[in-house]
């Protein structure tokens, strides 16, 4: 029997091709990191700035900055204590550690076992994705610091970070 | 005695439209009131807290409208690119409703722009002028 070689070989990378498109199509080719659905955390994260992700920042972190919102990166954010340890259970919850979070794992790659980092701007592998991002676009007026993700991520409200 | 009854549900029925009309807006501003022991809240001291420059708090937030703009039927924006409904009540009704809000987000505020907590005065002095807005 003849195999028809040519034409399998075609099939065959025609499928692969189609397989890595659909995956990447799936995955919505973003970044994805579901966004606070949440009320109260909604409320009381987002009103100062956008309500970033949980799953961004480790369970530890969360937890380490919960208990310092007295001096939250120099301002005084604190809450009452009801309040705070209903926001705490929520991050916690949905922390990027909290497993099954593809993106997340990529994001805290690099992040030491049991360290608690507070800013995501300075997560090793926010850095690498950001260092292109020239020095005159982060002090852009309509930019201003790095924690204005939606300045260039139009769609983070929603959780997609593209680029 | 169905008279007498129509005059009592119609006392009863100004007495309720009376309690709906002292929202918790007018609640609080006699709460300022009291504490303060004013003698009478202004719009146009509460419009130059409002928009005048204090050096005892963050130097990025030198003032009120380093964040909400300055005009208060505006839209304002946090330094973190935020956006924050204008102050004034005819653009944003369901402001002031919520006393303990208020007060959370005058204690930040003014320890943010001040340096420290605003005095009842001029809580109600602010409150004044956005509820005029």
């Amino acid at each position: 029997m003849r195999i028809p070689y040519r034409p399998l070989a075609l099939a065959l990378l025609t499928l692969s091709f189609a397989a890595i498109v659909l995956d990447r199509a799936q995955a919505g080719d973003s970044h994805f990191f579901a966004p606070v659905t949440d009320p109260v955390v909604k409320e009381e994260c987002g009103s100062c700035h956008l309500a970033f992700a949980p799953s961004m920042l480790p369970a530890s972190s969360w937890q380490r900055m919960m208990g310092e919102l007295d001096n939250h990166f120099g301002d005084n954010a604190s809450v009452d204590a009801a309040t705070a340890e209903k926001i705490t259970r929520y991050l916690v919850a949905n922390a990027g550690d909290a497993g099954g979070k593809r993106y997340s794992s990529k994001l805290l790659k690099g992040v030491a076992v049991g360290s608690a980092p507070q800013r995501i701007t300075e997560l090793p592998r926010w850095v690498r994705e950001h260092r292109k991002v020239p020095d005159w676009e982060w002090r852009h007026k309509d930019v201003r610091t790095k924690a204005n993700c939606a300045a260039c991520h139009t769609d983070a409200e929603q959780g997609y970070y593209d680029e | 005695m169905k008279n007498r009854f129509a005059v009592t549900l119609g006392i009863a029925a100004m007495a309720v439209s009376t309690a709906i009309l002292a929202g918790p807006r007018e609640d609080l501003l006699a709460q300022y009131a009291t504490t303060a022991k004013s003698a009478g809240f202004s719009a146009a001291r509460g419009e130059t807290l409002h928009t005048q420059n204090f050096s005892g708090g963050k130097p990025d937030t030198p003032s009120c409208t380093s964040c909400h703009g300055k005009d208060a039927r505006s839209a304002g924006k946090t330094l973190t690119g935020k956006v924050i409904k204008p102050l004034a009540v005819s653009m944003t009704p369901t402001r002031y409703t919520d006393p303990a809000k208020v007060e959370k987000w005058f204690k930040r505020n003014c320890t943010e722009v001040l340096g420290r907590e605003c005095t009842p005065q001029e809580k109600g002095d602010w409150l004044t002028f956005a509820l005029g807005q």
